[in-house]
């Protein structure tokens, strides 16, 4: 890349303002429990920016892998509540990056369609079995 | 061609995907369409109702450059999956059939889903002689009226479908026009740029598949989400040109460290696309933050807009050569003036009479 | 007509009529003015005063003793336009490519916040003074309609500018193309009303403080 800065002079401009929003969000959680989900591809990032975002983030104590149509990391930061969520496509490649800003990840939790599937998949199983065995 | 067939919910829930995967690729969708996360929730119920449109192809004056930039999009990625979920039921590249069983292939999609396919066209269409670019014989102009009649809206990919581009650029030899001069009674919706950046056109037909209805557009008719905002406000080096800090070549200390391009002749102030965001190469960079200024190619006039390498504020006439020629004309008028003033004052002069004092006596 | 194409017009073949107008007249107004000549003055001058003239070409600049007081916004709306305009017209970075591009010639231009501040003091001090010229009645007087089109003309560039670079009211390629096009009015106007001062302005004190001087008036 012919453009890598040799100084890190105003190539922090666009990551300063993305974590003020990050604090405002955290606040935002706290007093309401509203989430905020910011997705890193809408927003202008110089290839020093990012690097310089996620190392202000840091790592934190949570890291989950979701394996449904390509496996995505659910991160969360140095920051509680403050989640690095990447979705990946089967092959691995980056498809979309949020930032979530959340107690827990939207897509962490089990959906209740998901369960309503699974109880119904559980007693399915164990009718059979319990046939088997009587 | 599947119009009534079973819902994409169905599809993907039929491929064992959970509804965690769906709500994925909600997510993943609202971020291709260029809208706000909270719009997750309603990709994720428009899609319980979504059913894979038939989309009919066609390339006229074009340089497949546009159907490159959608498949190099690696698949199986989000295009993938979206390419999965429409029916591409022509594409004279792309389809396997060829000849008469391509146009037959054309013209039942067109029957079978009469008023509600997509038709998707790149390349510019003449409007000189018809045989400048004929498929099977057909003219571009007959076949574009004949497949948009049935269209339930038409979508002009690249710059040349959008505003003529390269083939109506000056002289314009073959007549050439965009979809928007020929179609009149259908939405038309314009994906611009040499090539378009391929999610904007996969973004594009995602949202008329998730939606059954096109985003909303500007008075050029272009999806705001995309091309709602220039390159130069959404680009990282804005901040240098606030500050007046400038690359005055390709190679000196501003070019290494980033600074900004504008007199380089970046055109990023009026053109107005997504590249700074979504970049190219599965977001791995844009031109600009390669190093060179963007040249506009999703504008209008693309081409014929000045040169590349002029920045935006410069002249881009003869202006030093009418500037000289006027500046001759000027001074031989002013010599014209001049003498005319001269002898002005010189006849005044002759006609001058001296009045003494006894002519003012005799008055009396 | 696409804003681009309208864009492309004004950078293209309207500036260079703008240009040549603009060049034309001035060339042609400085020649019959410098033709015109003066009637040899016979009488022996009352003072001695040499540099009368280039002393005037700066003193007209500086406020007489009480004036300051009595028209201060003539005074400071006229420092504040002359040197917002010029600040704005001559240190944005844009404006140096423009002359960049005719002659070759470059300079380093100011920070975009410096000239955006010079911009809008420029602007605010034009409608000061259009204030003080409606409300004091002996400037109403004095005033035609070429005062009120040379003011015009003047804001006309530096709002749709301001407007552009903000990116307020239109999109930025259409108000870029509208400051392009008024600025070629300017240009227009420039040799042919009292705008043609930007060229005159020195001649003429010269004229004036020589004249005064061999009359016995200090300048």
């Amino acid at each position: 890349m012919p453009s890598t800065p040799a100084d890190d002079e105003a190539w922090r401009g666009n990551a300063l303002p993305l974590l003020n929003e990050i604090r405002h969000a955290l606040d935002r959680l706290l007093a309401s429990g509203e989430t905020t989900v910011i997705d890193l591809g809408a927003l202008p990032m110089g290839p020093q920016d990012e690097a310089e975002l996620l190392a202000a983030l840091g790592t934190g104590e949570v890291d989950a892998t979701i394996n449904a149509g390509g496996p995505s990391s659910v991160r969360e930061t140095a920051f509680h509540g403050v989640w690095l969520v990447t979705h990946r496509n089967e092959t691995g490649e980056t498809q979309a990056r949020f930032i979530e800003v959340a107690f827990v990840p939207e897509l962490l939790m089990s959906q209740r369609e998901d369960v309503a599937d699974s109880a119904k998949a559980l007693s399915e199983q164990l009718r059979e079995e319990q046939n088997i065995r009587k | 061609m599947a119009i009534d067939g079973p819902t994409i919910a169905e599809v993907l829930r039929q491929q064992g995907i959970s509804r965690r995967g769906f709500l994925k690729f909600c997510a993943t969708t609202a971020s291709l369409m260029a809208l706000p996360p909270s719009m997750v929730p309603a990709i994720a119920a428009a899609l319980q109702h979504a059913r894979r449109p038939s989309v009919i192809w066609l390339s006229f004056q074009e340089c497949t450059g546009c159907t490159e930039s959608l498949t190099r999009s690696h698949s199986p990625s989000i295009e993938g999956l979206i390419l999965e979920q429409i029916s591409l039921d022509y594409h004279h590249t792309l389809q396997a059939a060829s000849g008469t069983a391509a146009e037959a292939a054309r013209e039942a999609a067109m029957r079978e889903n009469a008023g509600k396919y997509l038709l998707v066209v790149d390349g510019s269409i003449p409007l000189g002689n018809a045989g400048f670019s004929t498929i099977a014989g057909i003219s571009n102009l007959d076949m574009l009226k004949e497949t948009a009649a049935g269209a339930a809206a038409v979508i002009a990919v690249g710059t040349c479908a959008a505003y003529g581009g390269i083939p109506a650029a000056q002289p314009n030899p073959t007549g050439a026009v965009p979809v928007s001069a020929i179609i009149k009674d259908k939405p038309v919706l314009n994906v611009p740029g040499c090539p378009p950046i391929p999610v904007v056109i996969t973004g594009v037909l995602a949202h008329f598949l998730t939606f059954g209805s096109l985003p909303e557009l500007d008075a050029l008719g272009r999806p705001k989400a995309f091309y709602g905002e220039s390159i130069h406000d959404r680009c990282y080096r804005r901040p240098f040109y606030d500050q007046g800090k400038f690359a005055e070549t390709f190679d000196d200390e501003g070019a290494r460290k980033g600074w900004c391009l504008f007199k380089l002749g970046c055109k990023g102030p009026v053109t107005y696309n997504a590249c700074a965001t979504t970049k190219w190469n599965q977001g791995v960079s844009f031109p600009i933050q390669s190093g060179h200024g963007c040249i506009g190619c999703s504008e209008p006039g693309f081409w014929d807009a000045g040169p590349f390498y002029k920045a935006l504020s410069m002249p881009i006439g003869p202006a030093k050569a009418a500037i000289g020629a006027a500046a001759v004309a000027g001074l031989a008028a002013g010599a014209a003036v001049a003498l005319r003033n001269r002898s002005a004052k010189k006849s005044a002069q002759a006609a001058h009479q001296k009045v003494t004092i006894d002519d003012l006596e005799k008055s009396k | 007509m696409t804003a681009l194409e309208l864009l492309t017009w004004a950078r293209g073949t309207g500036l260079s009529l703008a240009l040549a107008i603009c060049a034309f007249g001035i060339l042609l107004r400085l020649f019959e003015i410098f033709s015109l000549g003066r009637k040899a003055d016979l009488s022996p001058p009352r003072d001695a005063s040499p540099g009368s003239g280039w002393r005037t070409i700066v003193s007209r600049s500086l406020p007489p003793p009480g004036l300051f007081k009595r028209s201060p916004v003539t005074y400071i709306g006229g420092y504040v336009f002359h040197i917002g305009f010029a600040i704005t017209l001559f240190f944005f970075v844009p404006h140096i490519e423009l002359v960049r591009g005719l002659t070759g010639l470059s300079w380093p231009g100011l920070p975009m916040q410096v000239v955006d501040i010079s911009a809008v003091a420029a602007i605010l001090a034009l409608f000061a003074v259009l204030a003080s010229r409606l409300m004091n009645p002996v400037k109403r007087f004095l005033s035609g309609f070429q005062d009120y089109l040379a003011w015009l003309l003047t804001l006309l560039p530096l709002l749709t500018g301001y407007l552009a670079f903000h990116h307020v009211v239109a999109d930025y390629t259409l108000m870029l193309a509208l400051h392009v096009l008024s600025v070629e009015l300017l240009l227009v106007a420039l040799p042919f009303t009292k705008l043609f001062h930007t060229v005159s302005v020195f001649v003429s004190r010269w004229y004036n403080g020589d004249i005064f001087g061999r009359k016995g008036v200090a300048s």
